[in-house]
């Protein structure tokens, strides 16, 4: 079991609010991933939860019992931290064992899980090496090993995957995902990749200076952005975002349109611009549209290679079923 | 690319550098060629510097003249009781500021380090009284406490640094492991900071044994140690030179010792944090 429940939690720093009210229930087995822009208070909603932090005012229940003065060793909860946190001066077998020393378990179990850990994580062949000698991602997984063995009612991700390259991430993220599968223990995951929270997510929250924005899963977020920061936040590129007479047009004090959703024309769009940077992704090309009659500059994804260069005129389309409405507020308008 | 050095270059370095080595230790090799010398020699003019006839008789004098072994025990005890009185004191200081800093803890280190800027004997008046009202003159429980009190701002601060450079994701991490503070202390923090308190150790026993202001001024008989056994040569019988150098050969020996067997081990932890 691991449902995770926040009942008007605040957390300050001195005379400053980090984290105004807050409620948010997290499901047991379920995969949730806070998201937003760095200072957003996502690491210290994390560390609230963990126990590493007191909450200023407040609830915090795990598994339906109140956890808020509870230590961080008594919440069941296991974390893995950007910085992998291992201990230097130990072995891999000895750091992955930590914890269940700790609780003094008995000696053959201990070394039954920590074996079992290792053969998961592929780490059999280090097992005797001490962290320096190992890579980023080898000490990734000797953070994840020792998180695992303890069996926790959750798992705690803070950036776990920002110190490493990016190829490396994309594997790590797949092993994550693969591990949340297997053990069907809730995660709860904190970055500021919003490509990270796509992938990985069942539950994405995304924040912004302490409040929660939106809670949804992916493709809610993608598809019914809540309010104008979101809409910004979730797809990669950006959602256009267009304000000015061409939105009061649609009845709108802003209106979005993903780069995606804009179809490049011959002739007759209902948007005409030149083309500035184009960035050549081989499976897809993204332009940078300027002079359109618009304030902003537009942002439109083509399929595939697209022989347009810098100066070029270009024509678009938006899908008209594709485009979001938000009001003066920024929230949207169904 | 690395700087590329000549091998005159590095040669003229090199001769340069054991130079000034030499030009520093020299004070320390004349005092040790004196001991051996006879006391004509020792002010002969112009100075003999190894051509003289070596002679032992200094030492078999000052030993029998002075209970060595007492100064000796006097030291030892002195410096090494003040170093492990002043590491219990400063370790969990240390810790604290390190690791749970309030908004003055920088201030408090500044001004625990601005008394290492006022002159000892400004206050020698005033604790002198102190000892004497509380009858601590000369004796060794007396100049523990004062070694140790006027070493604690070296050590907190010495001790602060190497705290500061272990991580705090480190302790986090241990703590939602299960350790309890003690267990967090004892498996996690102590082993990485060994190398820093190790060589806290050793400097601030260092700094302890050489102490001679206040050891001189507080001390008499009972409690005098090294640093006493030095000066008691220098003046009351007229200048001897061999013998003071005897004795101060004698003095500085030990910690000579201890220092060349454990230099790397200062050396590592004075640059310690210097080179991530």
């Amino acid at each position: 079991m691991g449902q995770i429940q926040l009942k008007q939690v605040t957390k300050s720093f001195g005379d400053v609010q980090v984290i105004p009210p807050l409620d948010l229930t997290i499901k047991d087995g379920e995969f949730t991933v806070f998201v937003g822009p760095s200072g957003c208070g996502k690491s210290t909603l994390l560390r609230l939860i963990a126990g590493l932090e007191d909450i200023t005012s407040g609830h915090i229940e795990i598994d339906g019992t109140d956890a808020t003065d509870l230590v961080p060793a008594k919440r069941g909860l296991a974390m893995v931290f950007q910085s992998y946190a291992l201990y230097p001066h130990m072995s891999v077998r000895k750091n992955i064992a930590f914890p269940l020393r700790m609780a003094k378990m008995d000696q053959s179990e201990i070394d039954r899980r920590v074996n079992a850990a290792a053969e998961v994580l592929n780490l059999a062949d280090y097992i005797d090496r001490k962290p320096g000698q190992l890579s980023g991602g080898q000490r990734q997984r000797v953070a994840i090993g020792r998180a695992i063995v303890r069996e926790p009612s959750a798992f705690l991700f803070d950036e776990p995957l920002s110190n490493l390259d990016a190829a490396l991430r994309v594997g790590m993220r797949m092993e994550i995902s693969e591990l949340h599968k297997k053990l069907a223990t809730t995660m709860v995951y904190v970055t500021h990749d919003q490509v990270e929270a796509m992938t990985m997510a069942d539950k994405i929250v995304v924040l912004q200076a302490g409040v929660i924005e939106q809670v949804g899963s992916p493709l809610e977020l993608y598809r019914a952005p809540r309010n104008t920061f979101v809409a910004g936040f979730i797809g990669s590129p950006k959602m256009n975002l267009i304000t000015g007479e061409e939105a009061t047009k649609h009845n709108a004090a802003t209106i979005g349109i993903r780069p995606e959703h804009i179809d490049v024309v011959q002739s007759d769009g209902m948007w005409q611009g030149t083309v500035g940077v184009a960035e050549h992704l081989g499976s897809d090309t993204f332009f940078h549209i300027h002079n359109t009659g618009l304030a902003e500059t537009l942002t439109v994804r083509a399929i595939g290679d697209i022989s347009l260069t810098h100066g070029d005129t270009i024509h678009l389309n938006p899908r008209m079923d594709e485009l979001h409405r938000f009001d003066a507020g920024g929230l949207r308008i169904a | 690319m690395a700087r590329s050095v000549t091998p005159r270059r590095k040669l003229l370095n090199t001769t340069v550098a054991w130079a000034i080595g030499l030009l520093i230790f020299f004070p320390i090799l004349w005092t040790i060629l004196t001991s051996f010398k006879s006391e004509a020699q020792a002010i002969a003019a112009p100075p003999i510097f190894l051509g003289f006839d070596w002679t032992l008789e200094n030492y078999r004098v000052v030993l029998e003249r002075s209970d060595y072994a007492r100064f000796l025990w006097n030291s030892i005890i002195i410096a090494g009781l003040s170093t492990v009185l002043g590491c219990i004191i400063a370790v969990p200081a240390a810790w604290s500021m390190a690791f749970v800093p309030s908004r003055r803890t920088k201030d408090i280190l500044l001004w625990m380090l601005s008394t290492k800027m006022l002159p000892a004997v400004g206050v020698l008046y005033p604790i002198y009284l102190i000892f004497i009202e509380l009858g601590l003159l000369d004796s060794r429980a007396g100049l523990v406490v004062v070694l140790m009190l006027i070493n604690l701002p070296i050590i907190v601060w010495m001790l602060y640094t190497y705290f500061k450079e272990i991580p705090g994701e480190i302790l986090e991490a241990a703590r939602m492991d299960g350790a309890t503070l003690r267990q967090e202390l004892l498996y996690v923090l102590t082993p990485m900071a060994i190398p820093g308190i190790a060589s806290t150790l050793l400097l601030n026993f260092i700094l302890a044994w050489n102490e001679a202001f206040w050891t001189l001024n507080l001390t008499a008989v009972n409690a005098a140690p090294l640093t006493a056994f030095i000066a008691s040569y220098s003046s009351p019988e007229g200048l001897f030179f061999a013998k003071l150098s005897a004795a101060s050969t004698m003095a500085i020996a030990p910690i000579l010792i201890l220092g060349w067997f454990s230099q790397k081990q200062l050396v590592r932890g004075l640059t310690f944090g210097a080179v991530k």
